[in-house]
């Protein structure tokens, strides 16, 4: 809980304190628990491109929103879990989602006084650039010229995902996942 | 905790994100450098998930049957019709091999042909996809003392799937025919002409490099062959078709899109030694 503020609030317990780390921790076990869950057979085609846009996704909200509760570490182990299980070139899905939170850290300023539209015009924006950068970075470890076609699906997979997602996690925002809860 | 000062602790925190992507750069080298270490962190997460995931997917394939069950529903009357007509050819086909099989048994005989031994092979089930973005793999779920190694090839029940690239202790992982960093020496039926089945990523691999004076058919059936010795001769690969811009590629017999259970066949074959696996575990496999 933040101590700046001044106030009356009840003296921190054990337990109260073990509630407000979990919430405090929540995004960043919620991101790698959806993960694994897009990681799971199902057979949906397109399921490597939708991993990555929910990745994407959830860092970049969170980033904007709580970057308190989705620290650089966090991120890093966030993204070598996704390269892992993806098997991509290790370092890939490390260094774009890092980029992803670094940009979404800069700009959250104005973008939290901003409407819906633009924070997911900025998305688009991120999204877009990063899949450019994963399509480079894996050509460049591979040694070779890879397709364009998923890198742009990915690109635009990721920005129809987006909205439906921050639905979601704009909730758990401001229940589960808020501190002063507690 | 310890007691920072405010601005010491506010440039730690600014520090932090360009720390961890020069990590990430490193991460991304050591990788490269050390191929060996990146496979294995892989195969131990695949290792600790596989068994989560077969879990899973067995609700989930009749989740998916279920859906196919009633797609089928719409069709059932036409697929009756076309199933009559192709049992019929079928049948006829039946006859001829039946006749052919019994001239090919007794030709042998008479030429003291040596046959090949059987290969032994293990079943496996398909937990998850394995490819990502740029790659076509599967992750297969195996017991804890399996028996298969690298460069075993699996087999659908229609044809080739792929070849075993990377072994876990409870998973494997099968890169497809059509990864792109999948090379196939194939025959094609007809004219024997030796040929390479290169993968795109794409449904449909690329023939490359066939003999000159000879043009892939249509329709051919193409089949591995035993150059290089990494697969056994004759295993059905898939069919010749043409592409819109005129190349000839490969229609896959297996259904590698729907996989469920693949067939790891154990041929004997070291043709490509996997670097791992050369010096320390060929002894102990030799029979």
């Amino acid at each position: 809980m933040d101590d700046r503020l001044p106030g009356i609030r009840p003296r921190p317990s054990l337990w109260r304190r073990l509630d407000g780390t979990a919430r405090r921790s929540l995004p960043t076990a919620l991101t790698m628990l959806l993960l694994l869950v897009t990681a799971a057979p199902f057979r949906l085609p397109g399921q490597a491109e939708l991993q990555n846009a929910a990745a994407l996704s959830c860092v970049f909200f969170w980033s904007v929103w709580r970057p308190g509760s989705m620290p650089p570490p966090a991120v890093f182990l966030i993204g070598l879990l996704a390269d892992l299980l993806d098997f991509a070139p290790p370092g890939v899905g490390v260094i774009s989602l890092l980029v992803a939170h670094g940009v979404a850290v800069r700009w959250r300023r104005e973008l939290t006084r901003q409407g819906f539209l633009l924070v997911w015009l900025a998305f688009v924006a991120v999204a877009s650039g990063l899949a450019g950068l994963q399509w480079l970075l894996t050509s460049a470890l591979t040694f070779r010229l890879l397709p364009a076609g998923p890198a742009l699906f990915q690109a635009v997979l990721a920005a129809g995902l987006y909205p439906m997602l921050a639905v979601l996690l704009a909730r758990a925002h401001r229940t589960v996942a808020e501190p002063a809860n507690a | 905790m310890i007691r920072l000062s405010v601005p010491l602790r506010q440039a730690l925190a600014k520090l932090t994100l360009p720390v961890f992507i020069v990590a990430s750069f490193a991460l991304m080298l050591l990788g490269k450098a050390d191929a060996l270490l990146a496979e294995r962190a892989r195969m131990a997460v695949a290792d600790a998930l596989s068994p989560i995931y077969a879990a899973l997917a067995e609700p989930l394939s009749g989740v998916h049957r279920g859906i196919d069950g009633l797609r089928n529903l719409a069709t059932v009357y036409d697929d009756n019709a076309r199933l009559r007509e192709e049992n019929e050819r079928l049948r006829r086909w039946q006859s001829v091999a039946l006749v052919l099989d019994a001239e090919n048994v007794s030709l042998k005989s008479q030429l003291r042909w040596i046959p090949d031994p059987a290969p032994s092979y293990v079943t496996a089930r398909v937990v998850a996809d394995a490819g990502g973005v740029y790659a076509r793999a599967v992750l297969l779920s195996l017991g804890p003392n399996h028996s298969v190694a690298k460069g075993q090839i699996a087999l659908d029940d229609r044809g080739l799937v792929g070849r075993v690239t990377e072994l876990g202790a409870r998973s494997a992982r099968v890169l497809l025919l059509t990864d792109m960093n999948s090379r196939v020496p194939v025959i094609l039926e007809n004219s024997r002409a030796r040929a390479i089945l290169a993968g795109t990523n794409g449904a449909r691999p690329r023939l490359m490099y066939w003999a000159e004076g000879v043009q892939p058919a249509e329709g051919e059936r193409v089949v591995t062959s035993a150059e290089a010795n990494t697969f056994p001769p004759g295993l059905p690969v898939g069919v010749v078709r043409y592409s819109a811009s005129n190349v000839p590629e490969v229609l896959p017999l297996a259904r590698l899109d729907r996989l469920e259970v693949v067939r790891l066949f154990d041929y004997g074959l070291r043709g490509v030694v996997p670097p791992e696996t050369s010096v320390a575990r060929l002894p102990e496999r030799r029979r």
